[in-house]
This record gives C-alpha cells, structure tokens and sequence, in this order.
C-alpha cells in the first residue's frame, strides 16, 4: 500500500543496510579503538532519538526529558557495576569496607536498602528496562488520561529532568552527586576497561540499537503506527473512530523511554560512569535536536542526526569548543526553519527525485548513491 | 415519564451553557429506530452543540442522554462510539496522512486496544470490507490516495464511509452536503438514501432543497430549544419556523 509516510519502504531498507555497514564493516576496520569507543557513546544518544522519533515525529508528543530515562537506565547499570568494584577486598581502606567509595565519604555506614537488590545481574538488567518504564508510564498515565499534551506536556518533561537532576546532585550519599557514579571496573567479573572489551562492548551496543530500529520500524509499520499518525494528527477524531487515545500515547511514551534506558546502560558500559550531566535539561533538549536534525520520521535518520552532530561536536570542540553551542543552536533553526522532516527528509524529498530524474535524463548512467544513511 | 421507552435516542431536559450562556436549554429530542430525523434552524441555533452532547464531546449541565435505555451522557467519546453512534463532523474530520484505504481500515471496529493494533493483521475480510465501503461512497479507485489529495467532496463521503465502516445503529451528520455542487450533492442523497436502512440517522442541514429530498421528520432548534417538529408540510406551514429560518 503505497502512502505518504509509510511508502519509499525501499528507502527504508536501503537506508537500515548502509547505516549497518558503516557502524558494524567500515568505522570498525577504519577507526582506532579509542574513537571506535567514541562512537558507541554517540550511538548510545541515537537510542534516545530514535524513541523520539517514536513518540514526538510520528505521535506528536514532544518530550523535553527523555535524559531522565537515559540516565535511569544508566543509573541502575552503574549501581551494578559500582557495587561490583566495591568489594571488601577493593574497599578495605574505608572506614565501612564493602560499600561505595561515595557513601563512605558521605559517612553512610551500611548500604542502603534499595541498592541492595542491584547485586544481582538479572535484576539489574530488569530495572534497566522496568524502572524508567515504569515511571514514563505514571508520568505519562496521569497526563495523558487528563488530556494534559502540547506544551504543557513538554513543559512538565521538563521540570521532571530538572527535578531529577536536582535530587541525584541532593543525595549525593546516595547517588554519587554531581560527579556521578564512576571507577566502575567488572561486569561479572568481565574487565570493562581495556579496549577488547571496549570493542565488544560496541558490538553489541550496535546489535540492541539495529534490534531497537527493527522493533520501531514494526511498531510504525502496524496498524498502530497509522493510528499514531492519526492521533498527531487529529486527536479527537480518533476516540470517535473508537480508541481510547491515552493508552496509546501511553504505550508509545513508554517504549521510547525504553529506548532510552537502553542507551543509558550502554553508556555506562562503553563510558565506565554515570552522572547527572546526562539527566537535565540540556542533554534532554539536545537529543531533541539530534532527532531534529537527522529527521523525526525516519529512525535511521535519527541515529544519523546524533552521529553527525556529536561528530561535529567533537571536531568543533577540538579547535572552537566556545563556538560548538552556537553552532548547534544555529543548525537546529535552520532545520526547522528550511527542513522541518531533517537530512532524511530533505534526501528523501529533495534529493531522491533528482537523482531519479538525473537518472532517467541520462537514461543508463550510473547515478552516485548518496553516502549518508537516512530514512 | 416512563423509564422504559421504545426510542433508541431521548433527550430529556438537557441544558448545557457555557460560561453561562445556554447553547442547549431544557431540550427534548427523542429518535426512533430507523427514523431518519433532519434537524434544521438559524446559524448558533445549537445543532452542532446538541450532536456533541451525544457523542460526549461536550458535557451537559444538566438533563439525561439515553441510548437504548441506558445513560450515555457519562461515558467517554470512544466508549459511546463502542455503543454504536458514529458522527460526522461539520468540516470533513479525515486523517489526512493516511490513504483513503488507511482511514477506512482505521475506523474498522476491531483491534482497538494498543496490542491488538499492533499485531493487526489485515485479513481478506477487512480488505472486502474496505472497498464495499469504498464502492458505496465512490472512492473504489482512489483506495491508494493520500487522503489529503481528495476533494472537498470526496472527504464528506470518505468521513461519511469512515462511520458506515463502523456500523453504527444511529449515525449523525453535521451538514454532510456543505461545499458540495449540485452533482455531488446529489451523489450524496443517493448515498444517505441507501444507507439508512438499517439504521437511525440524524441529518443536520441548511439546504432545504437537499432536506426535502431525503427528509421523514424534521426538528427546527432555535436558541437552544425546539421550535417545530413534524413532517415537511407541517414545518413549512409553521408561521414561527418562517419568522425565524426559511423566511429569509
Ligand atoms: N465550546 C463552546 N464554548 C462557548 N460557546 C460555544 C461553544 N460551542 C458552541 N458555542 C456557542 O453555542 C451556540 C450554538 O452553537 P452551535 O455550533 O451548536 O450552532 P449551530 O446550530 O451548529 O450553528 P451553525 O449552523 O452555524 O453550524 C453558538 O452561539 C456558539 O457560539
Ligand atoms: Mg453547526
């Protein structure tokens, strides 16, 4: 069924391929583990685009906060991780030995209840997934069955990052502070740090994002992708088609959280610490503008609009760190402004037809097949 | 007054103000089974109000909405849509991002639940479904078309097929012939013509002409309340129906 959003599936398809060639055949044979490592945290953010691309390019709901689920799920992986590197044996320099180094500078002398059950492995990896999860959904429950969206829902995104932000720096005893939780060493005893792990680590930072573009792309593709679209688009027609709008805006809130959560303990695996820049307003607001930026309708675009700009970022901040802020700034109006579907759009939109006219005018030349990824 | 009533829509001593001025006041309606009932009168004079308060767009201040002998004025817009009332808006109200085969398939009551759309699976009978629906209001060729491309027209009757697809018992429309010509207008007739068969219908309308040619009973609103009711002849003898409305 050809349509005005779903259809150039080929795009779709032609587009997942390259961008799985350059992440997983051409960066790793051209580039050296330390920026291959730096390239699994970009794609860490690309998690948290593509969610928005779920929840904000296709349902309409603009969220200002998704660093807080990156960073829950970044929390309950380096709660793991910091617990594992604080064994007796690691810690018996402390006044209560056994515990993380930040509480027993904080004069906490025995490990707090709640931290207790992410000794485990298997809970840990559940709560990365459940504990944002389940707080997308009372946050998203309560507004959306209100009838609370637009703005105020953005707005209360995020004053919920702010919040957030504001209570892991508070309960620095708890949390780690502003400095966040960091000196993690072992996953099950597996070393982290060197670069064969770094390595691994990436690759399978790869596969769970190629997983998480799959999983978006099915839910787009079903009948209920078509009835996001058409709760972006006219909300109240949909409860007089039958459906009960909330539960959808719900769910589709909360896998994108999900998302989030996902890169979030990526992160914290491929970086080795977790803290609280990654929770408020700024992180949030410039995963919106990775989303932006790449495309909010097209997932690949998203991951290519975060690659792209943290790229960017580190080539700017290398010689004119001053100017990278205005730099973004100044690029996320002039996508707004000139291409509101982002670089995927304005491939699909503008440069495709071209290539095809081009292609037809020559009549047999070989057209150049576009390098950058997208939708 | 019986609790117990044969009419499959009443409305009894409904009011509804906003802010204090009275769109609907003390208002009596009551629809029978099959009955197509055409609601006319002046701009503001409530008609548009009146179908919200049925389909729960709008909450009344006051009165009783009972469908099939159950309260309906408490429950959710989809939740009255799952009792069977479908209703038209007055500008065409389609998704327009989506094909004409997409807006259909959407309004197809079943896999309304989150995971019951999102393992949708369109089977032959949905299919079937789609294009009689589509056979009926003239859009069979156009299925594949973004829903935006269509005429005026073509998206009265693509949102008058959205709610034929949901089989509804009591259908009603907010001035389905609006912005149509004459032969579309007359398309459309023919479509109401059919489809009121085995349903009730409420038709709201200006176009007398258009009233006449599909009309059994008519109600005349003025300021919230009803001025007439009756058949053709009977509202175009009524003094006080030509004061305020066909007068001019
Ligand atoms: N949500 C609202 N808030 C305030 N006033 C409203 C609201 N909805 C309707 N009204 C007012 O109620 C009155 C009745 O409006 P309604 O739309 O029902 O009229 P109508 O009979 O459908 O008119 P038309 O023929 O122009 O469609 C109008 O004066 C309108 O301004
Ligand atoms: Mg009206």
């Amino acid at each position: 069924m050809s349509n005005s959003i779903f259809g150039k599936r080929s795009y779709d398809m032609i587009a997942f391929v390259l961008l799985a060639a350059l992440i997983l055949v051409v960066l790793p044979l051209t580039l050296d583990a330390f920026r291959l490592n730096l390239v699994g945290k970009y794609l860490t953010y690309s998690f948290v685009a593509l969610g928005l691309v779920l929840c904000w390019g296709y349902t309409g709901i603009l969220s200002l906060g998704q660093g807080v689920f990156f960073g829950l799920g970044g929390y309950c992986m380096a709660m793991f991780l910091k617990l594992e590197a604080s064994s007796v044996a690691n810690t018996k320099i402390q006044s209560t030995p056994g515990i993380p180094d930040f509480m027993d500078w904080n004069q906490i002398t025995a490990l707090p209840t709640y931290w207790i059950p992410f000794q485990s492995l298997t809970f840990t990896l559940v709560a990365v997934i459940l504990v944002p999860c389940f707080m997308a959904f009372v946050l998203s429950y309560a507004m959306f069955k209100r009838r609370v969206g637009g703005v105020y829902f953005a707005i209360i995104t995020q004053a919920l990052s702010a919040v957030m932000t504001i209570l892991i720096i508070g309960q620095q005893g708890y949390t780690g502070g502003v400095n966040g939780i960091t000196d993690l060493r072992t996953l099950n005893g597996w070393d982290i740090r060197p670069d064969s792990s770094k390595i691994i680590l990436y690759f399978v930072c790869c596969a769970l994002l190629l997983g998480c573009i799959l999983l978006g792309r099915f839910v787009l593709t079903s009948k209920l992708g078509r009835i996001l679209v058409a709760i972006r688009d006219k909300e109240d027609r949909v409860r007089f088609s039958g459906y009960d709008v909330a539960n959808f805006k719900v769910f589709i809130f909360c896998l994108a959280s999900i998302f989030a959560a996902i890169g979030g303990a990526m992160f914290t695996l491929q970086v080795g610490f977790m803290s609280p820049s990654f929770v408020g307003i700024v992180p949030s607001i410039e995963m919106v503008i990775f989303c932006a930026v790449g495309g909010r309708h097209s997932l690949v675009g998203a991951v290519a609009g975060a690659l792209l700009i943290n790229y960017g970022k580190t080539l700017f901040s290398e010689s004119f760190p001053e100017l990278w802020l205005f730099a973004m700034g100044g690029l996320f109006i002039a996508v707004v402004l000139a291409f509101p579907r982002g670089l995927a759009g304005l491939l699909t939109d503008q440069v495709m037809p071209w290539v095809t006219r081009l292609r037809i005018r020559k009549s047999g030349g070989s057209p150049s097949v576009s390098p950058s990824p997208a939708e | 007054m019986a609790n117990e009533t044969d009419f499959l829509l009443a409305l009894e001593s409904v009011t509804v103000s906003f802010d204090g001025f009275k769109a609907v006041n003390d208002l009596n309606l009551y629809i029978d089974k099959g009955e197509l009932r055409v609601i006319i009168g002046p701009n503001g004079a409530g008609k548009t109000t009146v179908l919200d308060l049925i389909c729960g767009r709008t909450k009344l201040s006051s009165g009783s909405i009972k469908f099939k002998n159950e309260e309906i004025s408490t429950l959710k817009e989809q939740q009255i849509v799952r009792r069977g009332i479908g209703r038209k808006f007055q500008t065409p109200s389609i998704y327009e991002d989506l094909t004409v085969f997409e807006n259909l398939e959407l309004s197809f009551p079943r896999g309304r639940e989150v995971f019951g759309a999102l393992f949708w699976n369109r089977a032959n009978e949905i299919v079937e479904r789609v294009r009689e629906i589509a056979e009926m209001i003239y859009l069979a060729d156009h299925l594949d078309r973004s829903a935006e491309t269509l005429s005026h027209g073509q998206k009265q009757w693509l949102e008058i097929g959205m709610l034929l697809i949901q089989d509804p018992e009591l259908l009603m429309l907010d001035e389905p012939v609006a912005g149509m010509s004459v032969s579309e207008r007359a398309k459309t007739a023919a479509l109401l013509n059919t489809i009121i068969k085995n349903r009730s219908v409420v038709v709201i309308e200006h176009d007398m002409k258009f009233v006449e040619s599909i009309a059994h009973r008519v109600t005349v609103l003025h300021q919230g309340k009803v001025l007439a009711e009756g058949d053709m002849e009977k509202i175009h003898a009524d003094s006080r129906v030509k004061e305020v409305y066909l007068g001019h």
